[in-house]
C-alpha cells in the first residue's frame, strides 16, 4: 500500500480527503480568501516566524515539559505514562497558541477589532489575554447556559478587557455562539478579525489553528528522542473540536509506529444519546463552515450534545480529524463523564495535578491503553489543560458545597 | 427541467414589471398555515416563493428567520414535510415557481439524489444553499442533474473575477445579498446595491434579484426600480409571527405583499 503523506494535507482548496472545505455564505468568501492569502504568507515569514515562536517562549511559558507520571504508572501497573504539560502555558492550557498566532496574524491583516467563540471560557480567555496584551477590541461570544454554568471564566474575559455577549439562540451553547460569531464576522468583516478557537470551521481555520498548535507535537517529538531515546508507542488526547488532539498528533503522523488514540466525551455513554463523541458515534455532514463528522438526527438537524466538560460539549469536530478517522491513522473512542472524573481523582491523588474535565478524558484514555501493555511501552498523554476552572463542577457533581 | 422561473421571468419582462419574491419559513407561523399562505402570497402578487427549509444553525440569518426556523423545528418539521407541502402546493399552482432555501446538512442527510428526485417530482424549482458557494458546487449536481435550477448568491464582498465565474454559473436566477450583514438587518444603501446590480446585469444572462433588508414598499419601489426581483424574508415572517390561525396568517400575507405589489 502506497504511504500516505499526511502532512501534505489540507490541499489548496482546504480538503482533507472528503472533509474539511469552505462551506459558508458568500460574503464571507473573500475574507476567507483574504484571510488565506494573508496566513499562506505569513508561515513562510521568518519574521513573522521568529515573533510567534519569541511570543511562545517569553509570554506563553514554552516549551512545557514532557513528565513521566511514575506513581500513576506504578498504580496502573501497566505501560509508563508521560504527560506533556500544556497546563503549565499561561492561561492554563494549550488554548493560547493559537489565539497567540492568530493576533499576530490580525495584527499584520491591520484588524482592531477581535471577536471569538468560546464554550467553557477557556478560548475566551486565551483571546481576551492576548486582546489585552496587543491592545485590540474584544468581543466573546457566548451562550447563556455556558455563561451560567463558567461565570469565573466570564468575569475573568471581563477583567482582561473583554466584552461578553450572551448568545440566546439555539441551544444557547458552544454551537451557536459559533453560528454568532459568523454573524458578527460577516457584518463587520472590514475591520474585524475573527479567532477561532479549535481546528474546525471553514478554510484555512482548520489548517492555521493546527498550525499554531503543532509546536505541542513538534516540542513532544524532540523531548522525546533526547530524553528517552525513542519515540512513543501510543499517544493520546482529547477531543472536543480537536484542537489540543491534532495539536500532539500532527508531528507524528507520519510515525507509522506510534499508534494515535482520541478520546471523546462519551458523556453518559454513547449508547445512552447524551454525549458528544462526533466521530465515535456522528455521520459525514456539513457544520460550521466545512465537512466533518456531526451529531445530528435523521432530519439533518444537529443534536444537543452532553458532556461533563464543556470543551468537549461540540456536535462536530475539526475535519482533519475526519480524516485520520477514515484513512485509519488514528483511532478515536468514547470516553463516560465518570471515567474522566475518575482518572481526574486518581492522577490528583497519585501526582499532585489537578487536569482539566477535558484533558482527563485524555488520562483516562491513556489509563485504559496502559493496563494492557507492557511496562517497558511508553504513553504520551496530553495534558491540555489544569483542573483549576473545573473544582466548582466537581464539587457540585460529588454533592459537595463550597 | 420545469423552466417556470424562465417563463415567469419572460413574461414579467414583457410587461416590464419588477418579480417579487416572498420568503416564509415552511412551518411557521403554523404547519397548517403554510400551503394556505403561499397562495396567498400569490394572490397578493407574488411571482415566485422563496420557501425556507429549517435548519438548527442558520448561521447567515439573523434572529427573525433563525426563531422562525426554531419554531418551525419544534413543531417537527422536516425536509420531507417540506416537499409535501410543496406537492399540495402545486395541486391548484402549476405556474408559481418554488425556490427552496436552505442549508446543505439537512439536503445531505436526507440524501442529495434522494432529495432531488422527489424535491423535483413535488414541483421544486430551484434550490438556493445558502452554506453552498461555487468551490463546493460538486455537492449540487445531482441537483442539477434532477433539473433542479441552482440558485447562486453574490455578495458586496464578492472580487470582480468571482462575480464574473459567479454570473457564467448562475441558473434560473442570481441571487444579490445587498449588504453584508445576515437577514432582517437595517443596512440597505440603495445607491450601493444599484452600482453593483447594474454591473452584474451586464455579466449575467439570468435576471439578478436582491435581498437581505428590504423591509416595506417604499424599499421595494427603490430596488424594484433596478433589480429584475425583489425578494423580502424576515419582514414578512415576523408580521406572519403569532398568527393564531392559518386564515389569520393568510390574511397577514396578503395585507402585508398588496401594498410591495403596488409599487413593483
Amino acid at each position: 500500500m502506497k504511504q500516505i503523506d499526511y502532512h501534505a494535507f489540507p490541499d489548496e482548496h482546504g480538503r482533507f480527503g472528503d472533509y474539511g472545505g469552505v462551506f459558508v455564505a458568500e460574503t464571507l468568501i473573500a475574507p476567507l480568501q483574504e484571510l488565506t492569502a494573508a496566513y499562506v504568507r505569513l508561515r513562510n515569514d521568518p519574521v513573522f516566524t521568529a515573533e510567534f515562536e519569541h511570543d511562545l517562549k517569553h509570554y506563553v511559558g514554552r516549551p512545557s515539559p514532557i513528565y513521566h507520571a511514575q506513581r500513576l504508572s506504578q498504580h496502573v501497573g501497566g505501560a509508563q505514562i508521560l504527560l506533556k504539560r500544556e497546563d503549565l502555558n499561561h492561561t492554563g492550557a494549550h488554548k493560547i497558541n493559537n489565539t497567540v498566532g492568530q493576533a499576530l496574524v490580525a495584527r499584520a491583516m491591520g484588524k482592531r477589532r477581535i471577536i471569538a467563540e468560546t464554550g467553557a471560557g477557556q478560548h475566551g480567555v486565551a483571546t481576551a489575554t492576548v486582546c489585552a496584551r496587543f491592545g485590540m477590541r474584544c468581543v466573546v461570544y457566548m451562550g447563556e447556559v455556558d455563561i451560567e454554568r463558567q461565570k469565573i471564566n466570564v468575569y475573568r474575559m471581563k477583567l482582561l478587557g473583554a466584552e461578553v455577549v450572551p448568545v440566546t439562540s439555539g441551544s444557547k451553547t458552544l454551537k451557536d455562539a459559533l453560528n454568532e460569531a459568523l454573524r458578527d464576522w460577516v457584518t463587520n468583516v472590514h475591520d474585524t478579525f475573527y479567532i477561532i478557537g479549535t481546528v474546525a470551521g471553514p478554510h484555512p481555520y482548520p489548517m492555521m489553528v493546527r498550525d499554531f498548535n503543532a509546536v505541542v507535537g513538534r516540542e513532544a517529538r524532540a523531548q522525546m528522542l533526547e530524553e528517552y531515546g525513542r519515540l512513543p508507542d501510543v499517544i493520546t488526547a482529547c477531543v472536543g473540536g480537536g484542537s489540543n488532539a491534532i495539536g500532539l498528533f500532527h508531528a507524528f503522523l507520519n510515525d507509522q509506529n506510534v499508534r494515535m488514540v482520541g478520546a471523546e466525551a462519551a458523556g453518559e455513554g454513547l449508547a445512552s444519546g447524551h454525549h458528544a463523541a462526533s466521530l465515535a458515534a456522528g455521520r459525514p455532514g456539513v457544520l460550521h463552515g466545512n465537512r466533518t463528522y456531526v451529531l445530528c438526527d435523521d432530519n439533518g438537524q444537529i443534536t444537543e450534545t452532553h458532556s461533563v466538560s464543556a470543551g468537549l460539549d461540540y456536535p462536530g469536530v475539526g475535519p482533519e480529524h475526519a480524516f485520520l478517522k477514515d484513512s485509519g491513522r488514528a483511532e478515536y473512542v468514547g470516553v463516560t463523564d465518570d471515567e474522566a472524573l475518575k482518572a481526574f481523582h486518581l492522577l490528583a491523588k497519585t501526582e499532585g495535578i489537578l487536569a482539566a474535565l477535558e484533558s482527563s478524558h485524555a488520562v483516562a484514555q491513556a489509563i485504559k491503553v496502559a493496563r494492557g501493555l507492557p511496562k517497558d511501552k511508553l504513553i504520551l498523554c496530553n495534558l491540555s489543560g489544569r483542573g483549576d476552572k473545573d473544582v466548582h463542577t466537581i464539587a457540585a457533581r460529588e454533592s459537595i458545597e463550597l | 427541467m420545469s423552466q417556470r422561473i424562465e417563463k415567469c421571468f419572460a413574461a414579467l419582462r414583457a410587461k416590464k414589471r419588477t418579480a417579487l419574491i416572498p420568503f416564509v419559513t415552511a412551518g411557521d407561523p403554523l404547519p397548517s398555515a403554510t400551503v394556505a399562505v403561499m397562495h396567498a402570497l400569490v394572490e397578493a402578487g407574488a411571482d415566485a416563493i422563496e420557501l425556507g427549509v429549517p435548519f438548527s444553525d442558520p448561521m447567515a440569518d439573523g434572529p427573525v428567520i433563525q426563531h422562525a426556523s426554531e419554531r418551525a423545528l419544534a413543531k417537527g418539521i422536516g425536509t420531507e414535510q417540506v416537499l409535501q407541502w410543496v406537492c399540495d402546493f402545486r395541486q391548484r399552482d402549476t405556474r408559481t415557481p418554488v425556490v427552496l432555501m436552505g442549508y446543505l446538512n439537512p439536503i445531505e442527510i436526507f440524501g442529495l439524489e434522494k432529495f432531488a428526485r422527489e424535491a423535483s417530482k413535488a414541483g421544486v424549482d430551484g434550490v438556493l444553499i445558502v452554506d453552498c458557494p461555487i468551490e463546493e458546487d460538486a455537492s449540487l449536481k445531482p441537483l442539477r442533474n434532477a433539473g433542479l435550477q441552482c440558485i447562486l448568491l453574490a455578495a458586496p464582498t464578492t472580487s470582480d473575477p468571482r462575480l464574473q465565474q459567479i454570473a457564467t454559473a448562475a441558473e434560473g436566477y442570481l441571487y444579490y445579498v445587498s449588504f453584508a450583514g445576515i437577514t432582517g438587518a437595517a443596512r440597505l444603501r440603495v445607491d450601493e446595491v444599484e452600482t453593483r446590480v447594474q454591473a452584474l446585469k451586464k455579466l449575467c444572462e439570468t435576471p439578478v434579484a436582491v435581498g437581505f433588508g428590504i423591509r416595506d414598499a417604499a424599499g421595494a419601489h427603490r430596488v424594484g426600480a433596478f433589480a429584475d426581483a425583489v425578494v423580502i424574508g424576515s419582514a414578512l415572517v415576523s408580521h406572519l409571527e403569532g398568527s393564531a390561525s392559518a386564515d389569520e396568517a393568510c390574511r397577514r400575507a396578503r395585507e402585508f405583499l398588496a401594498p410591495i405589489r403596488a409599487v413593483l
